[in-house]
């Protein structure tokens, strides 16, 4: 009874302690920090190919929500926003999947009185740890590329930090769908079309108004306007919106991923 | 008797009829989605290069990258596997299959898989009316060769590593930049000096070159000859280094 008591609420400390499990796990692999920088690599060179090499192809600028950018300037906070929704998937869908359903690393967990919504929360924070990292050293390379300002780049860096807890819980409710590997391919082509088709490198205002309407209903759309509109300084009440978006999304994959593990774990 | 290179085929083959629906992504539909994304949707910005519209200046860029990605990414863990965990190619060694034959039947899976995706993406290229050159029949040769340039290396790569990780490396630190650095979406002349070297050390970059000459009607920017014989060294070197890697790792 008492046991049951303690184990209804939520506790920070066992959450912590999962962090700290993920932690510890990333240690044996020697290469580990080679694969950080690996990751925070590619959306650099889509910067750089796309943003900088396109873009000398470009002489005028874009009109963006009223704003004339230039077209670094505009790619340069999507592939930030990109490269949120990359370091979030990169440890809560994959690395995810195999401890849920194959090492059984959470049947081990949750012997113990850590419950399956303290270990959703633990994998959002331990991908969000490691999302500040990537987007905090994108933020310096787009400033010293000149396509933000610091002041601006400052507050676009809680905003990125936003997006990556968005993504890490809907990369962990997505994940407790698949039934093997696969079904990752889905995943894959999805995350491929959102990269190209949130208005990342041209104005979705640019595509028909179906798709617009599709690409609105998109996690990655409302990052993108997000961080881009930050970046710009165009402070517009919409970005509310775009936050809630983001904020809701995170509350409603997380409680559906902690009921998913509790079905996968216990049935 | 077939051949026994025939006979490695056919072995890849019958692996990826089980496996086909995982490729149909990267193969058919991602190329499609970038020519849309960038050529269309950037392209409304860009105006022209070197005359032509942007959609049809990079769509050949696109098809030559595609082909570039699929034969190394075919050839990272589809050779990794047959040494590591599967063991085919030890297997093979208990007969007559000879290491030549391996990799002669390993690059004819590959060319296979090559020229379904490139004869894909022509159909669609030429509903886009991004065709405009009879030449246009020497793409599939053009872009055969370029898969040979990639893949023959990367066989090496894959047979020399023991573990699957450096792959990852391989994909983002070449693969990758590679793409975006040699001529498919803006010509090399915008690269800083330097950085257009490795450009034109690549591959890729020569490969672009003549499947846009060969779709456009434009002529290359080096002499045509050149740019087969460049891409005929890598296909051999490739092959040479895949042949020595191969035997050091069959003879532990």
């Amino acid at each position: 009874m008492l046991t049951n008591a303690i184990a209804g609420r939520f506790s920070a400390t066992r959450s912590a302690a999962v962090v700290k499990r993920n932690a510890r796990a990333m240690q044996t692999g020697p290469s580990a920090w080679l694969l950080v920088l690996a990751g925070l690599v590619e959306p650099l060179f889509y910067l750089l190919s796309i943003g900088l090499g396109v873009g000398s192809l470009i002489s005028k600028d874009i009109v963006y929500r009223g704003h004339e950018v230039s077209y670094p300037d505009f790619v340069a906070p999507a592939m930030l926003a990109t490269s949120a929704m990359t370091a979030a998937f990169s440890t809560t869908t994959f690395a995810f999947f195999a401890k849920l359903r194959q090492s059984k690393v959470y049947e081990a967990v949750l012997v113990t009185p850590v419950r399956p919504r303290e270990v959703a929360v633990a994998e959002v924070v331990w991908s969000a740890i490691r999302g500040t990292v990537y987007c905090g050293l994108f933020l310096i390379a787009m400033v010293l590329l000149d396509t933000v300002s610091v002041g601006w780049a400052l507050l676009a860096f809680p905003a990125s930090v936003l997006a990556v807890v968005a993504f890490a819980a809907i990369g962990l409710a997505a994940s407790t769908l698949m039934r093997g590997w696969h079904d990752f391919d889905a995943l894959t082509t999805a995350q491929m079309a959102l990269f190209l088709f949130s208005g990342t490198f041209s104005p979705a205002e640019d595509y028909p108004v179906p798709a617009q309407i599709l690409v609105e209903l998109t996690p990655l759309y409302h990052a993108v306007e997000l961080i881009r509109r930050i970046c710009i300084g165009d402070l517009a009440p919409q970005l509310l919106w775009n936050a809630g978006y983001l904020v809701a999304a995170t509350g409603l994959c997380l409680v559906f991923a902690a009921r998913r593990i509790h079905t996968i774990v216990y049935d | 008797m077939v051949q026994p290179s025939v006979a490695v085929l056919e072995r890849h083959m019958l692996l990826y009829r089980r496996l086909w629906k995982a490729s149909v992504f990267s193969f058919f539909a991602l190329p499609y989605l970038f020519l849309v994304s960038i050529g269309a949707g950037v392209g409304g910005y860009v105006g022209e290069v070197d005359g032509f519209a942007y959609l049809d200046w990079i769509a050949p860029g696109i098809l030559a990258a595609t082909v570039y990605q699929i034969a190394a990414n075919e050839s990272t863990y589809g050779v990794y596997t047959d040494f590591e965990w599967v063991g085919g190619f030890h297997t093979m060694r208990g007969t007559r299959v000879s290491i030549r034959d391996m990799i002669a039947g390993w690059l004819m899976y590959v060319l296979v898989m090559v020229t379904m995706a490139v004869v894909a993406f022509l159909a669609i290229a030429w509903m886009f009316g991004t065709l405009h050159s009879p030449w246009v029949w020497t793409v599939p040769l053009i872009c055969a060769l370029l898969a040979l340039g990639a893949a023959g290396p990367t066989m090496a790569f894959a047979a020399c590593i023991r573990n699957d990780g450096y792959f990852e490396l391989l994909t983002r630190f070449v693969v990758i930049p590679t793409t975006l650095f040699a001529g498919v979406f803006f010509p090399v002349s915008e690269l800083p000096e330097g950085f257009r070297q490795l450009a034109y050390a690549s591959p890729l970059w020569h490969g672009v070159e003549l499947s846009r000459g060969a779709m456009l009607g434009t002529s290359p920017a080096w002499p045509v000859a050149w740019h087969i014989g460049y891409l005929l060294l890598w296909a051999v070197a490739g092959w040479i280094c895949a042949e020595v890697a191969f035997r050091r790792r069959l003879a532990s």
